[in-house]
């Protein structure tokens, strides 16, 4: 592998894809719906445990993979519109989505006797899932996905929902759900339903957020209750930060550098992993609120006079640059 | 007739955990609307100070009343010129930022105190009530409580700097020209608050197994009481923890103590979804 040099073998690199793949499902619904969701990781956990259980019930693996996408994205549906059409917002929205990640946590670390059995699974508590049928060659069932070929189907999808989500962005739906992040009222009184717009754009999230958790379960080979913990929540956050929401682009460049420093920590003891987490988000929060990606960006187009940023290409039509940067701090508040 | 005291004990003891650990929040949510992520740790922290101090041969509660608060006050303090008071009116960086304080301290305290459980013997001893073996300190965990709110409600309600620090909130600019530093109002606030939570670990220290991580079994709890609650202080404060209290023992009782907290949780979620600004933002407005 071309990598090799950094230390990196395509087994890191699967869950690094996986990462970017979950920082880009917040980084959408954050940065360009306006919805900032403290639960991500609910989602991730629900698409991996929907998969293992799902897969432990059919013995095959592909209705489970769209399972895992479809379950989380009809969960993030009823609970987003749940919130939504009660017109819950900022705060509250923020810690609702906080507590729904820690009723799961709580839930499935009590699951471990025998009464807590879907199907055929057995819900496993603290100890989780292990031993489901994992992906394989649809038209050959023999040939196990996995290794090398896991990551390069990883990193496809990963493409490919990162090409999905701009073409998105760019439909009339997705310019609405732009203007409903820049100015919910106006969006409203032009006659759009932001509720149901909103609990779309967190559907969709939640639906890719499953896709990273199916991916990461095929990846871990066992899903446990740690899906659902704080730090997971955390971390997801802590990669759209770093890398600059309002971008599609810096959650996946955020995820890959956390995911990958986190990679190198794990190799000594000197230093807490959490800490140096930690540490970053009230850094980034503190001196870089916008992320590295669109200061690189930013960088970039000064010298060449482009727009790079899709952020800034949304609001092409805005009278100066200066004005809509002062207008986008004021929206990240 | 027994069991029903023993209910009833027990309920209150619930109410009273919740004040306790929501404290220091709500002095902070509610006078300042900030919303400090890093509150389950600050508890954290105030439990170890008192573990450690205790172990230092300091006397039982001496260490949970008074090193406890006191450490964590000085912690808030640090924390609040450091990283608070740029972020004062950006409320979505505030609990980012404080999020990011609260996985520092653990990687901090895992460090220091390695990633163990420890605790400190209980110091008071239990009694029988008719049939029914009771735990004195859960008796003085409500008697904390009680004295807490007091105080809270005493500053607040009658002393020149309660009166102060709540015009101060209400409009600093205000408060700015009459001669006031609002800069210094909010720092001892928000180290007010830090001491409450480190009372709240302190007393709860001999009745918890303390880990680096255990702030999260606080903070979703503390959370919830205090938004439900609205930004009364101490109405909000006593109303919510009142109503989720009550659930989630009564649950208890009739469950396990998990689905109990799972109940909690469910409760709050549907109260806020009824009720987005808070009990106290419905009835009882303009109440400190």
């Amino acid at each position: 592998m071309a990598l090799l040099p950094l230390g990196v073998d395509t087994f890191t690199l699967t869950v690094l894809c996986i990462y970017a793949l979950l920082g880009l499902s917040l980084g959408f619904i954050w940065g360009f719906g306006g919805i900032l969701c403290f639960g991500q990781a609910a989602f991730f956990g629900l698409g991996a445990y929907a998969y293992a259980i799902a897969a432990i019930n059919f013995g095959t693996p592909w209705a489970p993979f769209f399972i895992a996408i479809i379950f989380p994205a009809l969960i993030a549906a009823v609970f987003g519109g749940m919130l939504f059409f009660g017109r819950l917002n900022d705060v509250y929205l923020a810690v609702l989505t906080l507590v729904f990640t820690l009723i799961l946590y709580k839930f499935m670390n009590v699951t471990a006797g025998e009464n807590y059995i879907i199907g055929k699974a057995r819900l496993g508590g603290y100890n989780g899932i292990p031993g489901f049928e994992t992906l394989s060659l649809p038209w050959d069932p023999s040939e196990y996905i996995y290794g090398d070929s896991l990551f390069y189907f990883s990193l496809s999808l990963l493409l490919l929902v990162f090409l999905g989500l701009r073409w998105l962005l760019k439909s009339p739906f997705g310019r609405v759900m732009i203007g409903v992040r820049e100015n919910e009222l106006r969006a409203e009184l032009m006659g759009y339903d932001v509720r149901l717009i909103k609990t779309a754009v967190f559907a969709i999230g939640g639906g890719v957020a499953g896709l990273a958790g199916c991916l990461y379960a095929n990846w871990a080979e066992i899903v446990t209750p740690n899906l659902f913990s704080l730090g997971q929540s955390a971390e997801v956050i802590i990669w759209v930060i770093v890398g600059g929401a309002g971008t599609l682009f810096g959650p996946i460049l955020g995820a890959a550098i956390m995911g990958y420093m986190k990679f190198l920590l794990g190799q000594q003891s000197l230093i807490d992993n959490t800490l140096v987490m930690g540490a970053v988000l009230v850094l980034a929060v503190l001196l870089l609120p916008r992320g590295i990606f669109p200061v690189i960006a930013d960088r970039f187009t000064r010298k060449t006079g482009r727009e790079r940023t899709t952020r800034s290409r949304s609001s092409r039509k805005r009278p100066t640059r200066k004005r809509h940067r002062r207008r986008e701090g004021s929206n990240e508040q | 007739m027994d069991y029903a005291a023993v209910v009833i004990v027990e309920v209150f003891y619930g109410i009273s955990v919740l004040v306790l650990i929501s404290a220091g929040l709500a002095v902070v949510f509610g006078m300042m609307r900030v919303i400090n992520l890093a509150h389950g740790e600050f508890i954290t922290l105030g439990g170890y100070a008192a573990i450690t101090a205790h172990s230092l041969g300091v006397p039982i509660f001496i260490s949970t009343l008074i090193v406890a608060p006191i450490v964590v006050a000085i912690f808030g303090l640090v924390v609040e010129r450091l990283i608070v008071r740029f972020l004062y009116g950006r409320l979505i960086n505030t609990m980012l930022a404080t999020w990011g304080l609260s996985l520092l301290m653990i990687g901090g305290m895992t460090m220091i105190f390695g990633n163990t459980t420890t605790g400190i013997p209980t110091p008071i001893s239990g009694f029988t009530l008719g049939r029914y073996q009771m735990s004195g300190y859960n008796l003085f965990v409500i008697f904390m409580a009680i004295v807490t709110v007091i105080i809270i409600y005493g500053v607040l309600k009658t002393t020149r700097a309660g009166l102060i620090a709540r015009g101060a909130m209400q409009n600093p600019e205000m408060a700015n020209a009459f001669g006031y530093n609002t800069s210094r109002i909010y720092m001892l606030t928000f180290t007010a608050g830090a001491a409450l939570s480190g009372l709240a670990g302190g007393v709860m220290a001999p009745l918890v197994g303390l880990n680096p991580a255990s702030g999260a079994n606080y903070i979703a709890k503390a959370f919830i009481t205090v938004i439900s609650g609205g930004t009364s202080v101490v109405s909000g404060l006593l109303s919510s923890a009142t109503l989720f209290g009550s659930v989630s023992q009564i649950v208890t009782f009739i469950s396990t103590s998990v689905v109990g907290e799972i109940a909690l949780l469910i409760a709050a979620v549907i109260l806020l979804r009824l009720l987005p600004t808070g009990i106290t933002g419905r009835f009882l407005k303009g109440r400190v």
